[in-house]
């Protein structure tokens, strides 16, 4: 393979509101079945990218279970591998990662050591299906320095939490704006860059003698004029689910039969197996137009909700339109309108929960605990 | 040296003939169980569970699915640096090469197997029951009592006593007799097919009996051990164990599943049973359906309505079809408004549109009466069943039907239509 992956996981973000409190967004539970983070690791292992380095660092524990094999994405080869670099102390730095660049300067040596040509940078807060070769391809035929992948985002959508990219017809990015207070278009970064390798390792090493440590607007944006960046315009479905609101909606999408049929038809998106029994449903359960996980136990209605694995749900209650996250008790008589149930919680019987017109982050911090 | 204290030698080698068009083209242990396990994931998570991590499993009969699904044992925790799992299937050897030719033979062709892991016992199994077991406390009980050989064994009911291999202990479980299958039973705890012998003891009785013919443990091994003095404890076990033998007791076997609160419970955290499991996508539950009483796996999508049944993954289910009482396996498919009462579909079959199945009254069936009996509709892999037609009860059908097979658009009860495999 010409390159090597590399996907930053660390970040967080204050629009999760809650549900950021236990895990990174690369960690957030996707779609019924997936993590956020295993889209970017099974397009890179879908795209033969053997190598590939996970860069953590907020509240990365519950990442770092989920990455404690690599055997479900088929990295964990002798050529090749799956690498978690979380931030160490050493005797010359004592910070944390102040940045995505400075993230992957710390590791620079990973880079140096490896003999790949090229690097490709993946987010892990994205959903998407994408053979990187096809951009890896794009950016040889440009002769670019660097490729941006770009997403036309519907019009009257709100893009001021992206990049926003303009380019010229020649797909060249002529302007590039992080998070602009008034957006002058609506193509927006993806959050998925093609660099050669030597090119960015000089980059990372003049960034950290200037003391800059962002990717975006001390790489991306500095070199705008001075290197050949491009843009990659991605037609398929792609989603960002670093806000509540996003995170709702992206999960929604999988009711939908082209998105799911999308994501499960090859090359398939791979996740840890957890080993759960199937889903049973007993006398009273109502279940319409949800997808329901591995695990989960049935007794009343569900409707138009997605119920990670291992949900029980209590008699007499009401699931609507709201996602409960993995190992949650639902009691009975309990009602979950416009909700996101926080996992591994439990919701006394008899209550109820609703996020009115928008929608709720339901965490009542009553864990269960083994004997 | 490597030195295991016990393995676990499997045998996963018979047909299961009783479950007809099932075990057409697969071994019993590889049929798909209870919406996701297939048969020899019970016993294999069993080992895992109980501490052992090296087992031979011995494969002879239509071993391919049976292979794929046991890899190098990864489901299980069984990729080891030392041990794990390892297929046996019979191989040639300079003289004297043979198939093999009974549950004994089979061992006593891999001893070489046996002996690498220096064990000092060895735990015989076999790849068609449906339970979950300690073998530690049962290893525990073998070394208490010093004995040379400790059978498991389950109580029966005293009127069913009469159908099964029985033991006759003394108080302290020590066993004075044998008796199979006994007008008149004096004990009621019935042999479960699973031994712990000291391998020096196995080994001796392996190798005295390798002349005789089809040589078999319930037969040849235990007798001779008996009459040789050994010491014989019987290890009552009290828990859920069923012998999915035969079409009847495998349907209701995987109906037990379905339970409020089922006495063979899946969902207990600490006895996990493991699986290979090629889908991990949530099951799409559509606007219209019902699923009530059911146990579903994953990647399936429903449309119609489901009661009372086990559906496997990856199955996809039309509009306004009803399924009652039935087991749907990997991959299958169904059409719109078809209805399906007290089936048995193997894996990646399809059917029509409009099709009924398991319509009428119940008739003998005329290839196989002690096989397709129960008033089952049996439906063996890769079938289609074409738009519009009916089926009887006590049917059988196998491979691509076409409409034409069915006189007047039916298969009545007690008919059969085998296109494809063995006949059975």
């Amino acid at each position: 393979m010409k390159a090597l992956g590399i996907i930053l996981a660390g970040g967080n973000n204050s629009k999760m509101q809650e549900l950021s409190n236990k895990r990174a967004i690369a960690a957030m539970p996707v779609g019924g079945s997936y993590r956020c983070i295993d889209f970017a690791l099974s397009n890179m292992s879908n795209s033969h990218i053997q190598k590939v380095a996970v860069l953590t660092q907020y509240n990365a524990r519950s990442l770092n279970e989920h990455l404690s094999s690599s055997k479900w994405w088929d990295f964990g080869r002798k050529q090749g591998g799956l690498y978690v670099f979380n931030p160490t102390v050493t005797s010359d730095n004592a910070w944390w990662y102040r940045g995505t660049a400075d993230a992957m300067y710390r590791n620079v040596d990973f880079l140096k050591k490896s003999h790949e040509p090229y690097v490709i940078i993946a987010a892990a807060d994205c959903v998407y299906k994408m053979d990187y070769n096809k951009i890896l391809e794009y950016h040889i035929e440009k002769k670019a320095d660097i490729t941006i992948v770009c997403k036309d985002m519907p019009v009257g959508e709100d893009v001021s939490r992206f990049g926003v990219v303009r380019m010229n017809e020649d797909s060249r990015i002529v302007e590039f704006e992080e998070k602009p207070m008034v957006a002058q278009s609506n193509t927006i970064s993806a959050g998925i860059y093609v660099i050669r390798r030597r090119q960015l390792i000089e980059m990372l090493e003049r960034c950290a003698e200037e003391n800059r440590h962002d990717f975006v607007t001390d790489i991306l944006i500095r070199y705008k004029n001075m290197k050949r960046i491009y843009g990659y315009k991605m037609e398929e479905y792609w989603s960002n689910i670093a806000t509540v609101e996003s995170y709702y909606r992206t999960n929604m999408d999988f009711l939908k039969p082209e998105v799911r049929k999308y994501f499960r038809n090859e090359p398939k998106i791979y996740s840890k197996v957890d080993d759960l029994p199937p889903a049973k449903y007993n006398i009273g359960s109502e279940v319409r137009n949800s997808l329901i996980s591995s695990g989960c136990i049935i007794n009343s209605k569900v409707e138009n909700s997605i119920l990670f694995k291992k949900v029980f749900v209590g008699k007499n209650c009401v699931v609507k339109n709201s996602i409960v996250l993995n190992d949650v008790y639902i009691g009975d008589n309990t009602h979950i309108e416009n909700c996101i149930v926080e996992s591994r919680d439990t919701l006394r019987a008899n209550t109820y929960f609703s996020g009115g017109d928008g929608i709720k982050v339901v965490y009542e911090h009553n864990e269960r605990y083994n004997i | 040296m490597i030195h295991k204290e016990m393995i676990a030698m499997l045998l996963a080698g018979g047909q299961g003939s009783r479950l007809g068009v099932l075990t057409s083209n697969v071994a019993k242990p590889a049929v798909a169980f209870g919406g996701k396990y297939r048969i020899i994931d019970f016993p294999l998570s069993n080992c895992v569970n109980s501490g052992i991590d090296t087992v031979g499993v011995l494969t002879q009969y239509q071993p391919l699915r049976l292979n794929a699904h046991i890899g190098i044992g990864i489901p299980w925790d069984l990729d080891r640096n030392h041990g794990g799992v390892t297929v046996l299937p019979p191989y040639e050897k300079s003289d004297n090469s043979e198939w093999y030719t009974g549950t004994a033979n089979a061992i006593y062709q891999n001893l070489n197997y046996i002996d690498s892991y220096h064990p000092e016992y060895v735990l015989i199994l076999s790849g068609d029951h449906i339970y979950k077991m300690d073998y530690e406390v049962m290893l525990d009980f073998h070394k208490e009592n010093n004995a040379d050989v400790t059978i498991a064994a389950m109580p029966v009911p005293w009127e069913e006593a009469n159908r099964f291999g029985l033991v006759i202990t003394d108080e302290n479980k020590q066993i004075l007799e044998f008796e199979e299958k006994p007008e008149n039973p004096r004990s009621n705890l019935a042999s479960m097919g699973i031994y712990i012998f000291n391998w020096s003891v196995l080994r001796e009785a392996l190798v005295t009996m390798s002349e005789q013919s089809n040589c078999d443990f319930g037969k040849h091994i235990i007798p001779y051990c008996r009459e040789n003095g050994r010491r014989l404890f019987a290890y009552e076990y009290n828990g859920y164990w069923k012998d999915v033998g035969t079409l009847g007791s495998y349907w209701e076997a995987n109906m037990e599943l379905i339970d409020l609160i089922p006495e063979f419970n899946l969902y207990e955290e600490y006895w996990k049973i493991y699986t290979k499991s090629e889908a991990i996508e949530p099951q799409y539950i559509a606007e219209d359906a019902v699923t009530e009483r059911c146990i579903i796996g994953e990647d399936t999508e429903i449309n119609g309505k489901i009661y009372g049944s086990v559906i496997g993954s990856g199955v996809v289910i039309g509009k306004n079809s009803v399924i009652r009482d039935s087991i749907i396996m990997e991959n299958t498919v169904i059409g719109d408004n078809v209805t399906i009462t007290k089936s048995i579909l193997a894996e990646n079959v399809k059917v029509g549109d409009n099709v009924e199945l398991g319509i009428g009254e119940e008739a003998e069936n005329q290839l196989n009466k002690s096989v397709y009996s129960f008033g089952l509709v049996t439906i063996g892999e890769n079938s289609i069943i074409p738009s519009g037609v009916k089926v009887g009860k006590n049917t059988a059908i196998f491979g691509e039907t076409e409409r034409g097979d069915y006189p007047d658009g039916m298969l009545v009860s007690g008919g059969s239509i085998i296109k494809a495999g063995d006949k059975v």
